[in-house]
This record gives structure tokens, C-alpha cells and sequence, in this order.
């Protein structure tokens, strides 16, 4: 373990849930407050990404570019030509969705340390349909050469992350989502980024997984313990760079390894971690998370079902990996 | 009135013949690029590296220097050359454009070669990047007496993201931006008016709360007076739009939207050099208009 300290509520409905936006805009105030050069734009979504505290505390250095994200992020990517720290924020489905060409090249190739905060992430939006539910994010930055790409478990890892994102000096995409969370890290847990981090040990499986698909895992690995199958849980934040030593470590002593993530598998977090893991230790992984199709309204609760991500869900999958899947033991 | 009269007009019009020179032997040597645009840019590019901007080719990262923006990065060449004959790099170094390893990529990149301000060539991004360096600038740092230039192909504002910069440049009140757009009336597939009618562009700007200057883009007095006049208004953002031949200098490339995105190949760039000599400095300012 890696002395990760979680909340004592887990899987008790006592638990307190607050939505990441929430951590993320507490984090954009604290390291306004640090960094002069810290600046913030949003595109007619202010009190929706949490900007508006920003907003109210520092005057133009919160700049409404209106319902505009190609001109918001190439706007930043100007501020940090003029050694601003931009922070640019809308829904996942338009920033990075409308604007990837413009991230591409006036912000990676051009190398300016702009933080693409892309909220309502995943199924998090639910009622609002497949439209706005972003799916393909990680997928897309992920791909983009000089890109940090970070998925919170909660809203205090946010507000750490959002810390964190503020003092890099080149780009980077911070996921979050829209419904409230239950709120399992504590302020003592470590954040780094770079870093995955063992949350439970296990010798069966190993899981792992990013963002809000964390806590699930946690769930699911509760029900697994009871039909004797001990799995690893491993909350991997940063997808990129991912963190081969903890990854690597933890399949070698499991020999297989599940992945989960609120979004597509088709060059995911999914497909991050078996890239690694076909290159430096081929092993059987099965990857959890939106099986190359789109999604609908619905409550969030019934969209993670629907798509076979709540912990019921995943713990079936797990189960039934476990029973086709044999294990690989690595140097006996 | 001419700017800061370090040069003569004279001087700058035989610089911007020079720089036309230039440009012909890069695209030869390269076997590959853009024609029209950058030689029709010459004597802008003339106007501003010699007259206009406040640099110093010493110091790419002056903190008070003016900023050029070449938003239309394929024009590249001719930026190229101006800033090499400005001092900015060896003038050798030209013949190195769009080859492995050269500094002088196809389309301009920041972190390659100190002085260009932001690395472009997808169209539309740079007035977004230039209102976001002015509203640094003027809104943070109060910075009174820098300006920032960004240069626009016609045919780039087909691109939705000029227009958002534009609505966004006006109400902020960005006057220390000052984009001027190459009104050369081509693009790839044909004039721009057959492609996607940009007319009438000057009531666009305007209603979009630009100052407008409707100049000779050929001119360089003209240059210098438009952006002197754009300096001047404090109020709202200036937009010049500067007339210009495509292929300027070439006669059998002026005009002709073939020539967008094709070099010369050897016996044309003979001819065109040798066209060059022998009108340099003695083309009337819009004499086949």
C-alpha cells in the first residue's frame, strides 16, 4: 500500500458527496491567490465549471469569451504567449470537442501551458442525452504530444489536481464531472501527478481504473472479496504519462488485469494501460467502459448500469475475466 | 507621413524587390510552397520589419517589442526572408526552407526559429492568439505603447474562429490589435468570391465594431500611414484591408489563382527573377488594376 488514506464511508450511504466542478473551483481561487499570472476563461458556462468565485475575486483576469471554445482556447493559448497561466473551461463535448484542431496546434505544437478543464465528462451529464456526454475525451488528448491528461477520483482530488495543473509550465487536459460524488479521498491522501496509486491489495486481479469509475471499483472489489476473488485496486488519476513501475508491478504479482473508464475503450485509458502492458509484460486485460456506441438520457446511476459500469456491473465482469482468464504467473 | 523614417520609401521598395528575389530562389530550392501570397505580401513585410514594429533581431524576447502575427502560415517564405534580412538569422540559412532538419518549417514554428510569435498554417487561429496576447498586455500588464500586428489571408476568413476573435477584440476594446488582411481575392480553388463571397468585408468589419483602413497593399507609404492611423484610434480594434496583386512582381503569376499553392520550377524562376530585375523599382503602385 502506499499509505493512501480513504474516507471510513465507503459503500455506507453516510457518505458525503460533493460534485468535483466544486473541488476544481476551490483550487482555481487557491492558486489564483498564489499566481498573479493565473487567468481563467469560460464560454457562457461560468457558474456551471465553477469559475464564478474566480470570477468574483480576481475581475479581468476572468475573461467571458461567450459561446466561442475555438476562440477561448486559442485566446489562452495567446495569454500564455504573454506568460499567463490560462485555464479554459466548458463541457468536455465542446472544449476539447469543438476545438481540438486549435489545442493541437496553438497549444501543444506551440507548446503554451494552457489547462483545458473539460467538466460534465462521461455519463455525469445524464439527462441531457449523447450529445453532451463526452466520451471520446481522453482519447483525444491523450494522443496529443506535450499533453498532461488527468481524471480526478472526487472533488478534493480535483481541487489538489487543479493545484497541481497550475504550476506545470506546458499543457493539460483536467477531466471532470457534473453529478455529485461520494467524496473518499481524504486531504491526507497523497496526489501526484505521474502517480497511480494502490487503494486495496489483492492477488487475483488486478483493477484498474480512472475518475469517478474509481469508487465503483472500490464497490465491486467489496463484492468480489465475498465470492472469494481478491482484487487489486489501483486509482490511476494521471492517464498520461501513465505510471508503468505501480502498473506493471501490480500485474506482475496478479497476472491479469481489468481496466475501467467512463468512456469509449477505443484509445482510452483502457487502451493506455494495455500498450504498456503488451509491451512490457503481455498478459490477459479486459477493458470496462463504453463498448463503441453512444449514449442516452437518463440518470447517471442508470446510464453506469446500462453500460455494465456500476459495481454490480463490473463486478460480473470481473468475475466472469477471472473464471475464462488463466493466470499468468510471472517467474514463479 | 512614413512612419519612422529609418528607411526612405525608396529603400523599402527596392527591400521589398529583395525580398521578392528571395522568395523565388527559396521556393525553387525547396521544390515546393506557396507563390502568390507571399510575393504579393512583399512590401507589407517590407513596411513592418523595416519601418513599422519596435524589434531588435538581437533580442527575439524583448519584453516591449511589437508582435507579428503571420496568421496565414503558409505565406511562411516571405516572413522568412524579411526576418533574415532584418537580421534575425543568417541569410544562407534561406535556402534551407521545408528541408529535414531546417529551422524554416513548411509553416512557421515557434519553437524552431526565436521571432516567429506563434507557430500557424491551420487557418483562423492567429487574430484569436493576437487578441489574447493584447488583452494581456493592455488588461494585465497595462502595457501602453506595444502593438500587435497579425497578418490574415482573405481567403482564411472563410473560418468561423475569425469572427468569434472579432466579437471578442471588440468588446474588450482591444485597440492595440491591428490586423491586416491580404485582399488578394484568391484562394486554392479560385477567386474568393466564387469560393465563398467575402464582399462586402469592409461593412463586416464595421459591423462587427472595427475600425476599418482600406489601403494599396503594395504601397509601402500606404502601409505605414494605414498602421500609424490604426495607432492612433483608442477606442476599438483596427482592421486594415490592404489590396494587394497575388504574385506581385511575376506577370505570369499575377492574378492567377494557379499560382496559390505552386513554386516556379527553374526555368520559371529565371524568368521571374529576371522580371523582377528588370521592373524592380519601377512598378506603379496598382498599375494592372
Amino acid at each position: 500500500m502506499s499509505g493512501f488514506s480513504l474516507a471510513e464511508a465507503i459503500g455506507s450511504d453516510s457518505i458525503v458527496r460533493e460534485t468535483m466542478r466544486k473541488g476544481f473551483g476551490r483550487g482555481l481561487v487557491r492558486a489564483g491567490e498564489a499566481d498573479e499570472t493565473v487567468v481563467a476563461l469560460c464560454a457562457d458556462l461560468t457558474d456551471s465549471v465553477q469559475m464564478g468565485a474566480f470570477q468574483k475575486r480576481f475581475g479581468d483576469r476572468f475573461i467571458q469569451v461567450g459561446i466561442a471554445e475555438q476562440n477561448m482556447v486559442t485566446v489562452a493559448a495567446g495569454l500564455a504567449a504573454q506568460d499567463k497561466k490560462p485555464f479554459v473551461g466548458s463541457y468536455a463535448a465542446f472544449s476539447p470537442g469543438r476545438n481540438w484542431e486549435q489545442i493541437r496546434t496553438t497549444v501543444c505544437l506551440n507548446e503554451r501551458p494552457v489547462c483545458i478543464v473539460g467538466s460534465h465528462a462521461g455519463f455525469s451529464v445524464g439527462a441531457d442525452g449523447a450529445t453532451h456526454q463526452m466520451l471520446e475525451d481522453i482519447a483525444l488528448m491523450r494522443s496529443l504530444p506535450h499533453m498532461t491528461v488527468v481524471a480526478p477520483a472526487d472533488s478534493v482530488e480535483a481541487e489538489k489536481a487543479t493545484l497541481a495543473l497550475a504550476v506545470m509550465k506546458t499543457p493539460s487536459y483536467l477531466r471532470l464531472s457534473r453529478e455529485s460524488t461520494p467524496v473518499y479521498t481524504t486531504h491526507d491522501s497523497p496526489f501526484e501527478l505521474g502517480r497511480a496509486y494502490v487503494l486495496r491489495e489483492g492477488h487475483d486481479v488486478t483493477i484498474l481504473s480512472t475518475g469517478i469509475m474509481t469508487y465503483q471499483c472500490l464497490l465491486a472489489a467489496k463484492q468480489l472479496d465475498e465470492q472469494g476473488i481478491a482484487a487489486e485496486i489501483i486509482h490511476v488519476p494521471t492517464i498520461k504519462p501513465l505510471d508503468a513501475d505501480t502498473i506493471l508491478m501490480s500485474v506482475k504479482k496478479t497476472g491479469r488485469a481489468v481496466t475501467v473508464e467512463e468512456g469509449q475503450i477505443a484509445a482510452g485509458f483502457g487502451s493506455a494501460v494495455t500498450e504498456l502492458t503488451a509491451e512490457r509484460l503481455p498478459l490477459p486485460v479486459m477493458r470496462l467502459g463504453v463498448q463503441d456506441k453512444f449514449g442516452e438520457s437518463g440518470t447517471t446511476d442508470e446510464l453506469l448500469d446500462a453500460f455494465g459500469l456500476s459495481a454490480l456491473q463490473i463486478a460480473k465482469s470481473v468475475r466472469s475475466f477471472c473464471e475464462i482468464t488463466p493466470k499468468y504467473h510471472q517467474g514463479g | 507621413m512614413s512612419g519612422s523614417g529609418k528607411h526612405t520609401v525608396a529603400q523599402l521598395q527596392r527591400m521589398a524587390m529583395t525580398l521578392r528575389e528571395d522568395v523565388i530562389r527559396m521556393l525553387v530550392e525547396a521544390g515546393s510552397g506557396h507563390s502568390a501570397g507571399p510575393l504579393g505580401l512583399a512590401d507589407i513585410y517590407a513596411a513592418l520589419y523595416f519601418d513599422i514594429l519596435q524589434h531588435d533581431p538581437s533580442r527575439p524576447d524583448w519584453e516591449e517589442r511589437d508582435i507579428l502575427i503571420t496568421s496565414n502560415g503558409h505565406t511562411a517564405p516571405i516572413r522568412y526572408a524579411a526576418m533574415a534580412r532584418a537580421g534575425y538569422f543568417p541569410l544562407r540559412e534561406l535556402q534551407t526552407l521545408r528541408k529535414f532538419g531546417s529551422r524554416l518549417q513548411g509553416h512557421p514554428e515557434r519553437t524552431r526559429l526565436p521571432g516567429v510569435e506563434t507557430t500557424s498554417g491551420p487557418l483562423g487561429s492567429g487574430l484569436s492568439q493576437a487578441a489574447g496576447m493584447a488583452y494581456s498586455i493592455l488588461k494585465l500588464d497595462k502595457q501602453t505603447d506595444r502593438w500587435v500586428y497579425v497578418i490574415l489571408g482573405d481567403g482564411e476568413l472563410n473560418e468561423g474562429n475569425n469572427w468569434e476573435a472579432a466579437m471578442f477584440a471588440a468588446k474588450y476594446s482591444l485597440h492595440n490589435v491591428v490586423a491586416l488582411v491580404d485582399r488578394n481575392s484568391i484562394q486554392t480553388d479560385g477567386t474568393t468570391e466564387e469560393v465563398m463571397p467575402l464582399e462586402n468585408l469592409r461593412q463586416k468589419w464595421e459591423s462587427f465594431g472595427w475600425q476599418v483602413i482600406e489601403i494599396d497593399g503594395n504601397n509601402v507609404e500606404s502601409v505605414i500611414d494605414a498602421c500609424s492611423m490604426a495607432r492612433a484610434i483608442t477606442t476599438r480594434p483596427s482592421v486594415i484591408i490592404a489590396h494587394t496583386i497575388p504574385g506581385k512582381g511575376v506577370d505570369f503569376m499575377e492574378y492567377d489563382y494557379h499560382w496559390h499553392g505552386t513554386p516556379p520550377n527553374s526555368d520559371q524562376a529565371k524568368e521571374a527573377l529576371a522580371k523582377l530585375r528588370t521592373l524592380a523599382g519601377t512598378i506603379p503602385d496598382g498599375a494592372k488594376r
